[in-house]
């Protein structure tokens, strides 16, 4: 039973470290919490439904999604973000306006994707099961679906923790966050860097979508609550670091895990807040904050 | 004559501050010339002008004939034109190696990137051994040869340097003065040097200009200007 | 209305004047206009309490329906359960999300920006299933707020057809001004002085020996005694109390009224309850006569809603103001 818990629990852990590292990259790049990201992947997420339903097949739609994902949240920043630094510079709104203006797009992605497809729950079903594994006669709750979902967000958080680390675009992705002048002055073209970033996000947004819908349904607002779950990750994570997104999202995943096995699944959220509050009353900038720095 | 840098009339306002006013003035290719003036002089908002940091109001700033102005800093350094910035030139989160790195990461020509490299860890030797420590945990006199190693990787022509003394230890600014007008002989750099620390700025440039409040107020050579009394009591404090 | 120099007895009078005008003009419209009303004077006093805490200290709340729904169980718990007057009711929810809003803004005065934003969205999603828990909240049943009709001495007042929905009318239009006055009255107090001083810039604020982390505190404080107000007269109008009656998007429809009525203009409030009330009739309409299909229908608002809240942002960081009041002006500057 413990066990089942725990493997559940790294499962939505894994989606959560997805979102959450979307959040970070993007926040590390242009300050921003973007509240439009589980609108971002929420329409990936339906794009990839409209190519598995003309296609039939999920492995064909799933690397599309991740790369209409990448292209949504490089449209965002191009399009959307440039135009917000540009045009609110002070003010008492200056410090909200990134949180507004970003609510405000997720809003209108959830609207347009709701005149185009409607606000029905639609099923978006992956070819792997559901049901739990086998052995003998025990059925755990764990599921091929499960399996898929950690692996698959095992693979991407290997890749960006590769690109980062070992790569010239990783340095110069990590250079353009902690300090955009002194990047610039050392000749990186830190915009065309942070598009890269926010396409970064919007991909690792889209593979959460993609592997979770399975286990649900699709409709606009069906990712909102992963984000909740990937900000609040993000936060205790600290929301500088790479690292702390991975390790708040798996808490997160694993505490909720736990207590809606021995407590009460209405109380997750609660108990997500008063984690949250633990964590951020003993460390007001996240566990990985910039405290003890903030290497990748 | 166009070669070399030429700034002529230069505005910069900061809303209704003036902080730079109708400045003109010339460095021909190998010339090592110090900005020397007071805080609130405006040298560092010329220097940051002449990088792209900053767009000036009114006036043209030229290098080999080429404009600076309207280009982003990252297209210049493209072109040559490296700016150290004052105090925090290294990011500190990095490593030492990867500080130096960033010096390259645009350049396509990655042997002369390697030959930089270790030209650069040659003239800097104590930077060979720190190569996987992060630059947070350096001097400031290291952090200052850091910042001048990674632009020597961009293989410069013109290096625009904004007190490169600040904060510094009498001992280890006399160090990196030499290694700079080292560095400007063996690759025939032109060196734009922004310094409030006049004695030393003035020991080895070629030309000194002396700003005041955002405007030009004699130039000369470092023997001329240090031979005005005048000069010397209210710019040069020495 | 909210000129500087008024003494706070001449600003009541001012209020009274408009209160006594709405009252009577409440005659004179009809049911559905009334019920507008009412939810417009609700929303005036919510909108109220996101200005007063970004406009006049710099903090975010993204989970302030959360402490409105505090608000409307605690009026709600104590009108059914204990049979308070329904006055009395209003003023108990209050006072309970006052309490939880001290506690909340002394964790809240000491993170910023983000983290306090991450920590209020979490309020907002997780408090509600609180409900869930104990039967004494009815559960997702939740918990009936129906006051009735209106006493004989109102509708001796109000006229022959003074239905239900003219008295909520009644009751959220004299609760909003009395909220309003309040305020206005706290932010020329030092009060409100030292949170504009704060929020300006916390360094020089605290060098000058104001204490910025209590002031911070106090105006959580402040503006969760206003969302609960809010959240009560909220399950008031609607005569039940629900955990879904208070979902994230009515937190985030607090933050789009305030940030259409231009955070720190106390004024604006009206504008931008009025604009969250009126955007699902207009849209409907418009959809209506667009002759849409339900897709258009569900989703117009929210698609106007966004688009408005996006522009404003973008090309008119003050707010939805047509132009500024002199007594505004003087009233920002002395706060």
């Amino acid at each position: 039973m413990f066990i089942d818990t725990l493997l559940i629990g790294i499962s939505s852990g894994a989606i959560y470290s997805l979102m959450a590292l979307a959040l970070v990259l993007v926040w590390r790049s242009t300050r921003v919490v973007n509240f439009a990201q589980s609108g971002q992947a929420v329409l990936s997420t339906y794009i990839g439904y409209e190519i598995t339903s003309k296609t039939h097949n999920y492995w064909i739609s799933l690397p599309l999604a991740i790369i209409c994902g990448a292209l949504i949240g490089s449209l965002v920043d191009l399009l959307f973000m440039s135009l917000l630094s540009k045009r609110v510079k002070s003010g008492p709104i200056a410090e909200i306006a990134p949180v507004i203006a970003t609510l405000g797009l997720l809003g209108l992605i959830q609207s347009v994707i709701g005149l185009i497809w409607g606000n029905a729950f639609l099923q978006y079903p992956s070819p792997l099961s559901g049901k739990g594994f086998t052995f003998g006669s025990h059925t755990v709750p764990f599921s091929p679906q499960n399996l898929f979902i950690v692996l698959a967000s095992a693979t991407v958080l290997a890749i960006f923790g590769v690109v980062f680390r070992f790569t010239n675009l990783g340095l110069a992705l990590r250079a353009s966050s902690f300090a955009p002048e002194i990047a610039q002055l050392a000749g990186i073209r830190v915009s065309r860097v942070r598009n890269i970033g926010w396409s970064f996000a919007g991909a690792a947004g889209a593979v959460a979508g993609a592997v979770i819908t399975p286990t649900s349904t699709l409709s606009p607002n069906s990712l909102d609550l992963l984000f909740v779950s990937g900000f609040i990750a993000a936060v205790i994570g600290g929301l500088d670091s790479l690292v702390g997104a991975v390790v708040g999202g798996l808490v997160l995943g694993i505490g909720f895990s736990f207590i809606l096995q021995y407590i009460s699944s209405s109380v997750t959220f609660l108990a997500g807040f008063i984690i949250l509050m633990i964590v951020l009353l003993v460390r007001p900038r996240g566990i990985f904050g910039k405290r003890v720095g903030r290497n990748a | 004559m166009n070669q070399g840098l030429v700034v002529s009339n230069l505005s910069i306002d900061y809303g209704s501050v003036s902080a730079v006013k109708d400045l003109s003035f010339a460095l021909t290719p190998g010339e090592l010339v110090a900005v020397i003036g007071s805080n609130g002089s405006g040298k560092s908002t010329l220097i940051r002008s002449l990088s792209g940091l900053i767009a000036p109001t009114t006036g043209a700033a030229s290098w080999n004939g080429r404009s600076l102005l309207g280009k982003k800093p990252e297209e210049l350094v493209r072109e040559g034109i490296v700016h150290i910035s004052e105090g925090k030139s290294v990011i500190p989160e990095l490593t030492v190696a990867e500080n130096l790195a960033l010096g390259g990461l645009w350049r396509s020509d990655k042997n002369d990137v390697r030959l930089a490299h270790e030209e650069s860890l040659q003239i800097f030797p104590i930077l060979a051994t720190r190569l996987n420590q992060r630059a947070d945990s350096l001097s400031g006199g290291e952090r200052q040869m850091l910042a001048i190693a990674r632009a020597l990787i961009s293989r410069p022509q013109l290096l625009l340097l904004d007190e490169p003394s600040l904060g510094l230890a009498p001992l280890i600014i006399e160090q990196i003065f030499v290694a700079l007008n080292n560095l400007r002989k063996r690759y025939g750099l032109t060196v734009l040097l922004v310094e409030q620390n006049a004695m030393s700025a003035l020991k080895i440039a070629d030309r000194g200009l002396i700003l005041h409040l955002g405007q030009l107020v004699t130039s000369g050579t470092p023997a001329e200007l240090m031979q005005d009394p005048q000069l010397r009591a209210a710019y040069l404090g020495f | 209305m909210l000129k500087h120099r008024l003494t706070p007895l001449q600003r009541a009078g001012i209020l009274a004047l408009i209160g006594i005008a709405l009252l009577t003009a409440s005659r004179f419209i009809g049911e559905l206009r009334d019920y507008q009303g009412a939810q417009v004077a609700v929303y005036v006093i919510a909108i109220s309490s996101i200005t007063l805490l970004t406009g006049y200290s710099g903090q975010i709340s993204l989970g302030h329906g959360a402490v409105m729904a505090i608000g409307g169980y605690g009026a709600a718990l104590s009108f059914s359960l204990w049979h308070f007057p329904f006055v009395i009711a209003l003023l108990f929810g209050t006072f309970v999300g006052t309490v939880a809003g001290f506690v909340l803004g002394v964790a809240a005065a000491r993170l910023s920006g983000p983290y306090l934003a991450g920590t209020t969205l979490a309020l907002a999603v997780g408090l509600p299933t609180i409900a869930d828990q104990f039967k004494v909240l009815g559960g997702e049943q939740g918990l009936s707020f129906d006051i009735g009709d209106a006493p004989p001495w109102a509708r001796k007042l109000g006229g022959s057809e003074f239905t239900q929905y003219k008295w909520f009318f009644w009751i959220a239009v004299i609760a909003a001004l009395i909220t309003l006055w309040a305020i206005t009255n706290l932010l020329h107090s030092n009060y409100g002085r030292n949170w504009r001083a704060a929020r300006n810039n916390a360094v020089a604020a605290s060098l000058a020996g104001i204490n910025v982390a209590r002031g911070k505190i106090l105006a959580f404080t402040v503006s969760s005694a206003l969302a609960s107000l809010a959240g009560a007269l909220f399950g008031l109008l609607l005569g039940i109390v629900t955990p879904t009656a208070f979902p994230l998007s009515l937190s985030f429809a607090i933050v789009t009224g305030a940030v259409l009525a231009g955070v720190s203009n106390l004024a604006g409030s009206i504008v931008g309850a009025v604009v969250l009330v009126t955007i699902p009739e207009v849209s409907g309409a418009l959809a209506t006569h667009l002759g849409g299909s339900q897709k258009v229908t569900a989703n117009l608002p929210g698609l106007v809603t966004s688009l408005l809240l996006i522009l404003v942002v973008l090309f008119m960081p003050h707010g939805l103001r047509i132009r500024r009041f002199k007594g505004m002006k003087k009233l920002r500057r002395n706060t």
